[in-house]
């Protein structure tokens, strides 16, 4: 019998027998920590072994601060320095609250890699299955395990096979409304304690910004992982920035074992937008249009790449914010936001009238850009609409054309309908 | 390892095993204040209907048995210690959320599962036998049913009497 993708990535990490329901020991690759449970994980450390506790290997181990950017309150800044004194007295490198969101840091510094295994105390983390990465959020006892031994314990998962049928989207049609369309027909439960296999012509073609979106949403799908095939450009860059030439990630056999195999149609894919309270509230935007927006948020470790600016910037370069829209801004790293200082993005947001932040969390965690108050409208491109998570106020979930559109209008518009009418003016 | 202990099965009024009783029902966050493992037992299942006074009732030793998905919801480690604390010796349930499973075996509690165990019969007050090496759960009335035995892992972790204790023991 063959194997899928997350077994052959576990049989290269472990000696145990790899088969579904399976609890096995692997060894990481890479392990890492935020501002947001880190100081859980060197308390829970120094407590369990004192202060010398002698780390499986630091040169593989990191702290990445991403949640509340730079500080804002005296308990994380207290907690952020912990970490600080903790890493220099182990050899740990620190990407500090300047670096932008950890798991995207990872991909572009080469933390992680195709077939590579990482954990750390996002619950995101997941999102590396975007570039054939085994990532996993944890609780702080198995990161401070994780630290010390090198090793962490998992229960192999099935697999479901997801099929996209169909050609590819357009403009203003993306990569964020082929992950809620997916989410709409999976549902929240759909992919529970699974893993995923997304596959099919189209996303072959997808570049990486889109497939962070579509495996970033995993979560969401109850799922614990979603794997997408690296292309070409994507090895490279892992060959580039690891300086291994041999990157790569295990293919599934052709006779793999699927849970299911589940097929989606995505001809015809209008932009959709998740309704609160929940992420797989999701419908047409059209069905949802007319509703006042106060608020719009672009960023999060779903849509915070420079393609996901320049997609929100061929709005805002024709037109202006809409009067008492605020529009909030924040790029995933300081990598997205150096380039698009470089290409003028930062200028034509600027200028449109959006409030642009420093890179990290800030949208989701924390409230570092800003929260909603209550009866606020806001139409965010991250991926978790719950009540409470970005504020007391109504949160829809969109891509970032949508929230465009959206921010200079004032309403819940279709993109579809409104760059039609502004063709015909 | 053996257990054997009366049982307290986690039903509706109606008598049907409880799914999805999530962490705020195990133990509610207006609790999350409490550090101290000794004092968590009282509020254990305090915010279950129907069973807010479980914590005076149970006696150490006991076994729980609840419905699928058992544990669902946050990371709180403290759903996992209050019953550390009554000294329940066995939670069995048809399936526990990731998270709470993790935990539970992390800190050395004995979990089993056993998908389908709703409908075997066993009734609170019934005293069971468990085996967690195949499995079997028998109770004095001759109720018998196949759970699932031991992972190798949450073996050596128990054995260890946890996460950090296992840790020193591949060192030697």
């Amino acid at each position: 019998m063959g194997h899928t993708v997350i077994e052959k990535i576990f049989m290269n990490h472990s000696s145990d027998e790899v088969k579904p329901g399976h609890v096995i020991w692997l060894d990481i690759d890479t392990r890492s920590a935020r501002d947001f449970g880190g100081p859980n994980v060197v308390k829970r450390l120094e407590s369990v072994y004192g202060e010398d506790v002698q780390l499986a290997d630091p040169s593989r181990t990191f702290f990445t601060f991403d949640c509340v950017v730079p500080a804002n309150n005296i308990p994380y800044a207290n907690n952020q320095q912990l970490c600080r004194v903790f890493a220099r007295n182990k050899g740990i490198k620190v990407y500090d609250v300047d670096s932008g969101i950890g798991s995207h840091v990872a991909v572009e510094k080469g933390l992680c890699w195709p077939g590579s295994i990482y954990v750390g105390t996002d619950s995101h983390l997941n999102i590396l299955g975007a570039v054939g990465c085994f990532g996993q959020g944890m609780g702080d006892a198995d990161i401070a395990f994780a630290f010390k031994t090198g090793r962490t314990w998992f229960e192999v998962p099935e697999t479901i096979k997801v099929e996209f049928m169909g050609e590819a989207y357009q403009y203003p049609v993306t990569a964020k409304d082929l992950t809620l369309w997916t989410l709409r027909h999976l549902g929240s439960r759909g992919a529970l304690g699974c893993a995923i296999e997304f596959t099919g012509d189209m996303i072959d073609s997808l570049s990486m910004h889109e497939r962070i979106t579509l495996s970033s949403m995993v979560t969401e799908m109850g799922g614990i992982i979603g794997f997408i095939q690296p292309s070409e450009e994507i090895l490279a860059h892992f060959r580039k920035v690891t300086g291994n030439e041999n990157v790569s990630m295990p293919l599934a056999d052709h006779d793999a074992e699927y849970k299911r195999v589940e097929q989606i149609d995505i001809s015809d894919l209008k932009p959709q937008i998740a309704c609160p309270p929940k992420p797989d509230n999701v419908m047409d935007v059209k069905e949802a249009v007319g509703g006042q927006v106060d608020a719009v948020f672009i960023g999060s470790c779903t849509n915070g790449r420079v393609e996901d600016f320049h997609a929100a910037a061929r709005i805002f370069s024709r037109y202006p914010v809409h009067e008492g829209v605020m529009v909030k801004a924040v790029p995933a790293t300081k990598g997205v936001f150096g380039q698009l200082l470089a290409d003028g993005t930062i200028s034509t947001l600027y200028n449109a009238g959006v409030i642009i932040s420093n890179p990290g969390c800030g949208g989701c965690a924390s409230g570092q850009i800003g929260m909603t108050g209550k009866g606020e409208v806001q139409i965010s491109t991250s991926n978790r609409n719950f009540r409470g998570k970005q504020g007391d106020g109504d949160t829809y979930l969109a891509s970032p054309v949508v929230a465009a559109v959206c921010a200079v209008t004032g309403r819940i518009t279709d993109p579809v309908a409104f760059l039609e009418e502004e063709e015909r003016r | 390892m053996k257990f054997s202990g009366k049982i307290w099965v986690l039903t509706t009024p109606e008598g049907r095993l409880v799914d999805d009783i999530d962490t705020d029902m195990i133990f509610h966050n207006r609790y999350l204040a409490e550090t101290d493992i000794g004092k968590m037992g009282q509020y254990a299942l305090d915010n279950l209907e129907g069973w807010e006074d479980f914590a005076n009732r149970t006696r150490p030793g006991d076994i729980l048995i609840a419905g699928k998905n058992f544990g669902a919801g946050s990371s709180r480690q403290q759903a996992v210690d209050c019953f550390r604390s009554l000294k329940i010796s066995l939670l069995i349930a048809e399936s526990f959320g990731a998270i709470y499973k993790r935990n539970a075996i992390n800190s050395a509690f004995p979990i089993l599962e056993a998908p389908g165990i709703g409908g075997a019969g066993f009734q609170t007050g019934d005293v069971v036998d468990v085996d967690s090496e195949t499995g079997a759960i028998r109770s004095e009335r001759n109720v018998l049913f196949q759970g699932l035995s031991f992972s190798k892992v949450q073996v050596d972790i128990l054995s260890a009497d946890g996460l950090f204790q296992y840790a020193r023991e591949m060192e030697k």
